[in-house]
């Protein structure tokens, strides 16, 4: 899932201070997951903002929505009669939600409502880590089903670099060196001869480098 | 004796000789004189000089310019290059200045993450790494290919160098991964500063026993402590470095004004025993901040005078 943390309130608020009339948006999808900008989410922020602005002694008015997804035009066109109520909306969907709500109400401002992290999974309660970089190009067959790209803080696709230290990453203590996972899953899996087939220089332009991407699927296209 | 480059480094290895490198790391301004006076102080007692490339990611006058002025003075520099700073496009650029001035020795590394540095806050690149940095040179001087495939124009002549940390874990893949250098291209070794003894020469012993020290020179790392507290320093706080806890004791057993020279006498005693493990084919002297006793070090090892080649 993507995975995404609430801005500090602070700067929601520096960001609808202009505004009277705010719609809060959430999406139902992986941001309610990890509990950044789901329903539950829109409520104590809209309580948050409220209890802030009657401080304040500002009339503002701060109502709620969650929908199912940001990422789908289906699910945007639910809020196609309300949206000229707004001055605003903030979405508390991932970057992706926010932009394509606002590519769809280009008369209403955007903003967004939460820091979009990285794609990740639940590793624990309350504790969500990173897996994929969606370089385009999966390596994970090489690597015993583990991303260097996304997992190595050096994304070295030969490693493990002078640095891994008991197991964890130079750059932090708590963080587990990427290669120590593939080699300790390679042996695990009797392939550690694998590790010694060298990676050969890997093809960017599928990742970010290559510009803004896109999947093209004639057969589902309608 | 067949020599792949004009490196004076290559025709002391291939001559049978025990090599001597040390380094320089470039200042934090553009004042060449520190670069030129640290070569001065060492330029008589080694045989080439690494410049670091923004060593611990801290910011630092560029390696290539640094060369440059070795060059000039005569001396021969080995350029480090790491793949953190720059994608494809600017590595092979690099290389191909550092070739037109006549470099030709060559330092392939993934350097230090940046978070360690004064850009704590910037990118990192990565587009290679050091492996693949190995082949990009060699690939550049063995076919005259850039990676793009077209012919390059009087092609580099590049020794290639790499650094390997039998000290880094897991311990298990640290002779496969030399092994994985070798096979990229790497034609010479430095290792990671060596104060367990012991453990290198298990290193060396795996490695010699898939035969990889006829393959490869490889030249010990040694750095000289200056004091107890450095020593529990490099133990504690850097990554990647195997500092046995007779060695810290031994320099804080002794007033703080014996430890430097004591430091020294662990260096030189730790050369004296390197000497006789098969493989070792030279020392890389990495007298940091102290150049001023490289001399000293190369002179009582019994390294000195360097061989004219």
């Amino acid at each position: 899932m993507i995975v995404a943390e609430k801005k500090p309130i602070e700067e929601i608020i520096a960001q609808i201070s202009e505004y009277k009339n705010i719609l809060i948006l959430g999406c139902n999808e992986c941001v309610t997951v990890c509990e950044a900008g789901g329903k539950k989410e829109v409520g104590l922020l809209a309580s948050a903002l409220r209890m802030y602005f009657i401080n304040a002694g500002k009339e503002v008015k701060i109502d709620e929505r969650t929908l199912e997804r940001q990422c789908d035009h289906e699910y945007l066109d639910e809020i196609r009669d309300i949206v000229d109520r707004y001055d605003a909306i903030v979405s508390l969907a991932c970057g992706v939600g926010v932009q394509f709500t606002a590519e769809k109400y280009q008369n209403t401002p955007l903003l967004p409502g939460v820091n979009t992290c990285f794609l990740g999974v639940t590793e624990d309660r309350g504790l969500w880590t990173e897996r994929c970089q969606a370089c385009g190009q999966c390596l994970l067959a090489s690597t015993g089903g583990i991303c260097p790209v996304s997992r190595c803080a050096k994304r070295i696709l030969n490693g493990p670099c002078g640095g891994s230290t008991k197991g964890k990453c130079e750059i932090n203590a708590e963080l587990d060196c990427a290669w120590q996972l593939i080699i300790d899953r390679l042996k695990a899996l009797g392939r550690l001869d694998e590790y010694e087939k060298i990676t050969p220089i890997k093809d960017w332009s599928k990742d970010r480098a290559g510009g803004p991407r896109k999947v093209v699927r004639e057969d589902v296209q309608i | 004796m067949k020599l792949n480059t004009p490196s004076k480094l290559e025709k002391i290895l291939k001559s049978g000789h025990i090599a001597v490198t040390s380094e320089v790391g470039p200042p934090r301004g553009s004042d060449p004189d520190a670069i030129t006076k640290k070569a001065e102080m060492i330029k008589n007692y080694v045989d080439a000089i690494n410049i670091t490339d923004n060593q611990t990611s801290v910011t630092r006058l560029c390696s290539l310019a640094a060369c440059i002025r070795l060059k000039l003075m005569g001396l021969e520099p080995v350029l480090q290059m790491v793949t953190r700073d720059r994608n494809r496009i600017a590595l092979q650029s690099d290389i191909l200045g550092a070739a037109s001035f006549d470099i030709y020795n060559i330092l392939c590394l993934s350097g230090d993450h940046q978070s360690f540095g004064d850009c704590g806050s910037g990118q990192n690149v990565h587009d290679l790494d050091s492996m693949q940095l190995i082949q990009t040179v060699r690939r550049m001087r063995d076919e005259g290919k850039f990676l793009g495939g077209d012919d390059i124009g009087r092609p580099p002549q590049m020794f290639v160098g790499a650094a390997a940390n039998p000290f880094a874990d897991p311990f298990e893949i640290r002779v496969p991964r030399l092994a994985k250098k070798i096979a990229a291209g790497v034609e010479f070794i430095q290792t990671q500063c060596i104060y367990n003894l012991d453990k290198f020469e298990e290193w060396m012993k795996l490695a010699r026993d898939r035969g990889l020290h006829e393959k490869v020179f490889i030249l010990a790392g040694l750095t000289p402590m200056k004091s107890a507290g450095m020593a529990r320093y490099m133990k504690n706080k850097v990554p990647g470095m195997d500092v046995p806890d007779e060695v810290v004791k031994r320099l804080s057993d002794i007033p703080k004004e014996k430890q430097a020279e004591e430091g020294i006498n662990i260096c030189i005693e730790s050369i004296e025993r390197l000497k006789g493990v098969e493989g070792v084919r030279g020392f890389h002297i990495m007298a940091i901040e102290w150049e001023e006793k490289v001399s000293e070090i190369v002179k009582r090892a019994g390294l000195y005078p360097r061989p004219e080649v």
